[in-house]
């Protein structure tokens, strides 16, 4: 199911992510390093865009797999903070966590590192939307909907 | 009293390009995404022609998320790069010249980057503008909007904050 999840996605497809876990509310992803995401062709370091597209598919995927099983979800916000650049050569993942849930917004922080797991690459805080699935009668919805 | 003699036009407007040329061909993931930058005197609006591969949701379908961000992001570092040279052009630093693949200009630092989603992104070409609100020696903050179909029916903005290049004279 997971890879699936990931291939299911082509802009993931693309930047060659790949899921290495994900459950309660938790994910992680991660995606190696390629010549083509380099933004800053002096040094090799893969550009911003490429660190956001990551973190954002991460965050996306804990709050798909937090225990209130929303139905989908979008990106509402998502703020990078850029520690420091990421080690060119190597592969970069994700770590997110969706850390409360309301009926229909998700929070979630997501930390992206390079080999040096005790050295972050960037953080990231996101709200996300929250789809749940229908269940109230009828005559409970909006009218106007 | 004398006047300076006026630039040629087609001098001028060679330079600049060039100068825009330098900022944005050198750049592999800019080649990647497929954004170009529309010049209108110092005025730039980038351009992300749609292609599949910047889909994040198949069903609806719509723009990754992450798509987006990168996208205002490289705009957001590419109008504040364009400002820093076209500052040092019209000063008369031309150095132009020596811009190609290996010899870049220095670029900004993102230090940080916040993305606002204000409806999905559909599968159809994007545009952006971004506006420099504060560029001082050190830092600088800058905000950018992004529509598709309609300019008054933006589908996300964004701002950032950046370390400014040290100027390497």
């Amino acid at each position: 199911m997971a890879r699936q999840f990931m291939e299911a996605i082509p802009h993931s497809r693309e930047l060659a992510m790949d899921l290495v876990s994900i459950d309660n509310g938790i994910a992680e992803i991660t995606m190696p390093y390629d010549e083509k995401l380099v933004g800053d062709p002096s040094t090799g370091v893969i550009h911003g865009g490429a660190v956001s597209a990551l973190m954002d598919s991460c965050c996306g995927a804990a709050v798909m797999s937090h225990p209130s099983s929303p139905t989908g979800t979008a990106t509402i916000d998502l703020r990078i903070d850029y520690m420091r650049a990421a080690t060119p050569g190597q592969a970069i993942s994700a770590v997110a966590e969706c850390y409360h849930v309301t009926r229909s917004v998700a929070f979630v922080r997501a930390t992206t590192f390079d080999d040096d797991r005790d050295r972050p690459v960037a953080t990231a805080t996101g709200t996300f939307t929250v789809s749940q699935p229908r269940e109230k009668p009828a005559a409970e919805t909006d009218p106007k909907t | 009293m004398s006047r300076q003699p006026v630039e040629p036009v087609q001098i001028v407007r060679q330079r600049r390009d060039e100068a825009l040329n330098a900022l944005v061909d050198g750049v592999p993931y800019i080649r990647f995404m497929g954004i170009r930058f529309d010049r209108r005197g110092d005025e730039l609006t980038a351009v992300m022609p749609f292609d599949q591969k910047l889909i994040g949701n198949p069903i609806l379908p719509a723009l990754h998320g992450g798509v987006t961000a990168a996208f205002l992001e490289v705009t957001a570092i590419v109008v504040l790069s364009w400002n820093i040279a076209w500052d040092r052009m019209e000063n008369g630093h031309r150095g132009v010249d020596e811009w190609d693949g290996k010899h870049l200009p220095k670029m900004p630092k993102t230090i940080d980057f916040t993305t606002d989603y204000l409806r999905s992104g559909l599968p159809r070409d994007a545009y952006a503008r971004a506006r420099v609100n504060r560029s001082g020696r050190r830092y600088a903050s800058v905000h950018v909007e992004a529509w598709q179909d309609n300019r008054d029916r933006m589908f996300a903005q964004g701002t950032g904050h950046f370390v400014m290049p040290t100027l390497d004279e």
